[in-house]
Order: C-alpha cells, then sequence, then structure tokens
C-alpha cells in the first residue's frame, strides 16, 4: 500500500465543505424566492392602496339653495305628490347658475350646471320630502361634485396636457379654482361609498349592494356546504363500505375540485334557473353555484381531517362500548373541526373572490338597489370590481380599487374568523 | 377463591402430561396442540376453536382457552404471534379492522359474544380493553372517566357520576395524585398516570372482564411497578387477560399464563408451572429466552 488508508474522519472531512456549501445555496435560493415574493406583494398593495385610497374621500361643493315655491310647490299645499315629483333639477341649475352670474350662451350655462353631481337633485328633493318646511327657505348646501371635477381636485387631470386631449376644458377648470378661491370646496369622507349600490355616476356609486349580494351569497353558500360536506366527509371516511362504488366517487369529487369554475356557472343556468325557474342574478343561484364549487374543497378537507385523527382515540371510545356514532360525534368531529373549519374557510375565501360562475347566472347586472333577501337581484363584490375596472371613467378605476381594499378586508376578517375559530376547538385539547 | 378447583385440575393436567412426557423429540416439537390446562371449571370466558384472519393471513389457529374469574390470564408469545389479534377477539374490538375475520364460538358467562342479536355496545362495557399506548380522551380527567358512565346511564344525577368517578379514580391509585385538578386534561398527566387514568375509565363503567393489551410497555420502571401492584389488586375482583411481553410482568401479575406462538396456542398452565416447568419444547425455549 501506497498511502495509509485514511480514517474516517478524515473522509468525512473532505466531503464536509461541499456539503455546507450545498445546504447554504439551498438556504439562500429559499431566501431569494421568498423575498421576490414579498416584493411583489407589497407592490401590489402600494398600488391597490394608491389608486384606491383617494375613493374613500369625496369633493363637495357648497351651493346656496334657494327651494323656490314657484318651483317646488306651485299650488302651494304641501301636497307630497306634487312635492316628488317638482322639476330640482331647475332649482340646482339655478343655484349654480348664481354662483356664476357671468356665464352667458346655451352651452356654457348647461356646462356650468354640470359641476354638481347628478345626484344633488335627488339629495333635494330627499331633503323637502322630510321636511317640507324648507320650501321657500334660502340656505347653503353641501353636495358632492361632478365626478371630473372630484378627478381634477385630486390631481389626477393634468393642467399641461393640450385642451384637447383633457376630459376638462380651460374654462371648466377656471370655473372650479373660482370655486376654490371663494372656500366653497372641500374634500370630505365619501361615505355614500359604503352606502349605496352601482350607479352611472362615480360619485354616487357605492359597494354596499355589492358587498350585501356577496353577503347573501355566502350565507347560503356556508349554510349549504359546511353541514352537507362534513356530512358526506363522515359518511365516506367512516360509514362507507369500501368497494367500486366509494372509490369512484372519490374520485370524481377529488376531480370536481379541479373542474373551472366557469362550469359550475354554466351548470347553474342550465339547473337552478332553466330548470327550476330561480330568478336570475339572485344571491340565492349564485350560492348554490358557489356550494356545488365548494363541496369538493370542505368535503377533501374534512377527510384528511378525520384521517389525521389519532386511531387510539377511536379505539378507545369504542373500548368503552361507545357506539360507531357516538364515538364520530364526541370525540372524532371535535378534534377534526379545526381541520374541516380550516377547508371549510378556504373553501368560503374561493367563494368570495369568484367572478365567472357568476356571469354565467345573471349576477353582472347593473343593480342600483341594495338586495335585501337572497332572491333580490345583486352582483358580488369581484363583478361589481369587474364592471368598475370596464369603465372609462377614471373615477370608476379608483373606486374599483377601493373596492378591491374591502374584498381584501373581508378575505382578511375571515381568515381571522378561521384562526380565532380553530383555536377555540384546539384549546379543548 | 373461585379460581382454585381451576387450578387443581389444571395440576392434575399438568402431572398426567409430565408422566406422558417423552425427550425432547421433533415430533414433539413439531407439535402445534395445545398443551397444558387450557380449560378451567366454572369459566367467565370460554373460547372454543378460534380462528382470526387477516384477509389470507390466517393469525389465530384453532384457538380454544378457558379465562377463569376472578383472576389473572396472562398471555406470552414472541411479537407478532396473535396475542393482541386474540385479545380483540375477545371484545370484538377486531369488527373495526376491514377484513378481519373470526370462526369458532367464544361465549362470556355461557353467551356467545358473536350471536346475531348480540350488539357490541354493552358487550364492550362488559369486557372493558386497555390498550398498549395510555390514550385518554383529549379532555377533562372528570370527563375521561365520565365518559363512560353518562353513554351507558349508569348514573341517575351528578353527584352520583361524581361517586363513581371518586371511586374509579381511588380503585386505579390515582385519587390521591390527580383529585385537585379533574377539571385538568388527561393528556397533561404522566404516561403511567394516563394509564392508570385509562384502567380508571375502565372500571368505572364496572365491567366483568378487563382486557389488557402490553398496558406497560410504554411506561418507564416505576411507573410499570405502579400499574402491576393495580393489576395484582384488581384482579382480586375482576377477571383480566394480559398480553405481555415480559415474562417477569407475567409471573407477577398473573396465575395463569398461555403461550403463543404463531398463531397457535401451545401451552396453558399456572404460572409458577409455566416458568419452572413448561411443557412443550417451544415454551421452554421461549422462556429461557432461546426463541422470541
Ligand atoms: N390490523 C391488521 N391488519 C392485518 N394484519 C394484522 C393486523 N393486526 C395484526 N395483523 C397480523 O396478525 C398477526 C398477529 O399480530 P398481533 O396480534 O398484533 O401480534 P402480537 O400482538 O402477538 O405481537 C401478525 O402477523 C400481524 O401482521
Ligand atoms: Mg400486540
Amino acid at each position: 500500500m501506497a498511502t495509509p488508508p485514511k480514517s474516517t474522519i478524515e473522509r468525512v472531512r473532505a466531503t464536509l465543505a461541499r456539503r455546507n456549501r450545498a445546504e447554504r445555496r439551498f438556504k439562500n435560493l429559499g431566501r431569494a424566492a421568498v423575498l421576490l415574493g414579498l416584493v411583489f406583494l407589497v407592490l401590489m398593495f402600494v398600488n391597490i392602496i394608491s389608486t384606491g385610497y383617494p375613493a374613500f374621500w369625496q369633493t363637495y361643493v357648497k351651493l346656496p339653495v334657494y327651494f323656490d315655491p314657484q318651483v317646488v310647490d306651485p299650488q302651494g299645499n304641501r301636497d307630497r305628490e306634487t312635492l316628488g315629483s317638482a322639476d330640482y333639477g331647475a332649482l340646482v341649475k339655478a343655484s349654480v347658475r348664481s354662483l356664476f352670474p357671468e356665464v352667458e350662451g346655451r352651452r356654457d350655462r348647461r356646462d356650468v350646471a354640470k359641476l354638481a353631481s347628478r345626484g344633488t337633485v335627488f339629495q333635494l328633493r330627499r331633503m323637502v320630502l322630510a321636511d317640507p318646511s324648507l320650501v321657500g327657505v334660502r340656505t347653503e348646501i353641501w353636495v358632492p361634485v361632478d365626478d371630473d371635477y372630484d378627478m381634477l381636485h385630486k390631481g389626477n387631470v393634468d393642467r399641461t396636457l393640450p385642451e384637447a386631449d383633457r376630459r376638462l376644458s380651460d374654462r371648466k377648470i377656471g370655473w372650479f379654482d373660482r370655486l376654490i378661491a371663494e372656500g366653497r370646496i372641500e374634500s370630505r369622507f365619501n361615505a355614500t361609498f359604503f352606502q349605496a349600490g352601482d350607479s352611472r355616476e362615480p360619485e354616487l356609486a357605492g359597494i354596499w349592494g355589492a358587498a350585501m349580494g356577496s353577503f347573501f351569497m355566502l350565507v347560503v353558500t356556508l349554510s349549504l356546504s359546511f353541514p352537507l360536506g362534513v356530512a358526506t366527509a363522515v359518511y365516506l371516511e367512516e360509514f362507507a363500505p369500501r368497494n367500486r362504488v366509494t372509490s369512484l366517487i372519490e374520485v370524481n369529487i377529488n376531480n370536481l375540485a379541479a373542474v373551472p369554475s366557469i362550469v359550475f356557472g354554466l351548470l347553474g343556468l342550465a339547473v337552478f334557473i332553466n330548470l327550476f325557474g330561480l330568478p336570475r342574478s339572485a344571491p340565492l343561484v349564485g350560492g348554490l353555484v358557489l356550494t356545488l364549487m365548494t363541496l369538493p374543497t370542505i368535503i377533501i378537507a374534512g377527510r384528511a381531517a378525520l384521517t389525521s385523527v389519532p386511531p387510539s382515540i377511536r379505539e378507545a371510545a369504542l373500548g368503552i362500548g361507545a357506539s360507531k356514532l357516538q364515538m364520530i360525534v364526541h370525540h372524532v368531529l371535535p378534534l377534526a373541526m379545526p381541520g374541516m373549519l380550516t377547508g371549510t374557510i378556504i373553501g368560503m375565501a374561493r367563494a368570495l373572490g369568484e367572478t365567472a360562475p357568476l356571469l354565467m347566472i345573471g349576477m353582472v347586472a347593473f343593480v342600483v338597489d341594495i338586495p335585501q333577501s337572497v332572491t333580490d337581484a345583486a352582483t358580488a363584490l369581484p363583478v361589481q370590481i369587474f364592471l368598475w375596472l370596464d369603465s372609462p371613467e377614471r373615477a370608476f378605476v379608483e373606486r374599483a380599487s377601493a373596492a378591491i381594499m374591502v374584498l381584501l378586508a373581508f378575505l382578511i376578517a375571515m381568515n381571522a374568523l378561521a384562526i380565532v375559530l380553530r383555536r377555540r376547538f384546539e384549546r379543548r385539547w | 377463591m373461585a379460581h382454585q378447583p381451576g387450578v387443581a385440575v389444571m395440576e392434575a393436567g399438568a402431572l398426567e402430561f409430565r408422566a406422558a412426557e417423552v425427550e425432547d423429540t421433533d415430533e414433539r416439537r413439531e407439535s402445534r396442540e395445545t398443551v397444558g390446562t387450557p380449560f378451567a371449571d366454572d369459566p367467565r370466558m370460554t373460547c372454543r376453536d378460534v380462528n382470526v384472519y387477516y384477509g389470507d393471513n390466517h393469525a389465530i389457529k384453532n384457538v380454544s382457552l378457558d379465562i377463569g374469574r376472578e383472576q389473572v390470564l396472562a398471555m406470552i408469545g414472541p411479537s407478532g404471534c396473535g396475542k393482541s389479534t386474540f385479545l380483540r377477539a375477545l371484545n370484538r374490538m377486531n369488527d373495526t379492522i376491514d377484513g378481519c375475520r373470526m370462526t369458532g364460538e367464544i361465549r362470556l358467562d355461557g353467551q356467545d359474544i358473536y350471536a346475531k342479536d348480540m350488539d357490541v355496545v354493552p358487550l364492550r362495557a362488559l369486557v372493558g380493553m386497555v390498550f398498549q399506548k395510555p390514550n385518554p380522551f383529549p379532555k377533562s380527567i372528570f370527563d375521561n372517566i365520565a365518559y363512560g358512565v353518562r353513554i351507558h346511564g349508569l348514573a341517575e344525577s351528578k353527584s352520583e357520576i361524581e361517586g363513581i368517578v371518586e371511586h374509579s379514580l381511588k380503585r386505579a391509585g390515582l385519587w390521591e395524585e390527580v383529585n385537585d385538578r379533574l377539571d385538568q386534561p388527561g393528556t397533561g398527566l404522566s404516561g403511567g398516570q394516563q394509564q392508570r387514568l385509562c384502567i380508571a375509565r375502565t372500571i368505572a363503567v364496572s365491567p366483568e372482564v378487563i382486557l389488557m393489551d402490553e398496558p406497560c410497555s410504554a411506561l418507564d420502571p416505576i411507573a410499570t411497578a405502579k400499574v402491576e401492584d393495580l393489576i395484582n389488586e384488581l384482579g382480586q375482583d375482576y377477571t383480566i387477560a394480559i398480553v405481555t411481553h415480559s415474562m417477569q410482568q407475567a409471573a407477577r401479575v398473573s396465575q395463569r399464563t398461555a403461550y403463543f406462538h404463531l398463531g397457535d396456542l401451545l401451552e396453558v398452565g399456572p404460572t409458577d408451572q409455566i416458568f419452572t416447568n413448561p411443557i412443550h419444547p417451544l415454551t421452554e425455549d421461549y422462556i429461557t429466552g432461546r426463541f422470541g
């Protein structure tokens, strides 16, 4: 032998540096991946929040209003019918024009009246109907400005652009600047956004209608898919005989979880609307469709949770003489509940963000009224976002981002709820 | 004592065998007939020609054995020989295993426990079981013991339940250690305490027979000693069948011992005789440590 044989420790040393290097490399790759993910997450949040945050604010103008009896109540008998159908548009026009007495010409006089939001008309009507003694009174009220001026005030209109490329002409900008100088312009919290349904006018459009639609839909989905999913999981895992039929059902459930959601929309259209005659655009149908979509997720998560319950607990229960159902209800289900809840919340979160199947069942409609029940026409939050992003008005894009923030807030709230529920169940050891 | 006549019969049987004893021949070594005294007078449980299969695996082969009243029967044998399987046949826990079949007859106080009209729920209350790994419910100590009482409706009132819980914990020698924290989780106890909690849980429903599957194999020596003392004491009033891989344990707690070998019951006899003077050559190999 030329060289003495190396000892074990020497041989190990020789490979050690290479092994350590491989480990470091792997760790650094992991760190880089996590970092990259975080960067994109932050970018997304910064983008959404910076675009959407201004939507929580709305520019208001202070208008001098004269509730002219000649217009509102020519007969002077305070009849609600007359008060309700009066020409409040004329009041608004007169009011805005009184701020710009020098404006002449048909077009300019028409344009200047459009400074105030179209909703002002309804606002005045509401005021008079609520308090008829306002007739004949002169007062000053704050009303939202039209969305173009709102954008101007928020700095979203580039004044250096050639006039033809802007939505607002120099003249209109001049009017608005004069109102600012007179102290008649103010930025206020946009409560309308959280109270109203959709509208053609961005300054009147709100998220509440869509939020209620989503809420009703999730109520339907949750109250159907959770009990059904848990019962199915329990039956398949604990009671069903192991044979061809059950394994076929299992395979199909797993496949259903991977079916594109729009297919469920088609099914909903064909079955719930065309066959059962349920109303279109209703959260009930939306909820049913989303139930079909979430069930496989809940069933799969539920079965995984059931299998992860230690067999020793089952044996303990059976060994003491518990029946199978007692074993499941008293011991297995409580231990499986955290896992089942996680699956359910994941399913619900997916359902909350789902758009495609809702398009198929007519929940893309333009819905102004806030839905009051599961059968009223409604949209859902993601559909509303989709509709607004599709609009040409810059103010709607801003609101879409704000709606995304609301949607994310909903999701975070749901996840928080999941964590709380899990803690509560896990605290039972 | 109730088992005395049984022992007498066994000793007679053993003598008979000794008289016929021949050398350790191949023929005797190959024999899978049960030798010794598998039967007892006035038994609590009787097993006749019991066969258990897991699918094609013939795990228990033609076992006939009596379990005497108010005595401890130890089952020993190399691992995988079917001790647990046989034990689980005694309270039909094997029913829960897919593909597990059983033939033959097992009677508890003369009643066929595999009869069509026999319900496993009352059976398992009568034949309680303590498992290898302590498996308290993830509930409070109190609820662990009260659970069986509640589901079987054994108590009329809350105070009666409390009485049963206290009595069972005292029987299991655990009362002193836990009476100030009955509302604490049972899973928070030490391994030995957990196993005694499981025994208390079993006796709370007043069973007639207690089956124990290597109840000390997950415990340290001190906890083991405590559980063995407990088994010794319970053996006065309960019929106990205990599987153990420790021959010392079998010697310490049991009056009779059964030796299983690859699914066959090779020998049954009084414990001291099995350990000092086994009949079957394979039993001798096992207890002298040549096999297993
Ligand atoms: N649940 C089961 N499914 C299939 N085979 C089993 C099962 N439990 C035990 N067996 C088989 O039965 C035989 C006896 O096992 P067991 O009764 O656990 O032996 P022991 O308790 O004596 O160690 C072994 O061959 C084992 O592989
Ligand atoms: Mg075993």
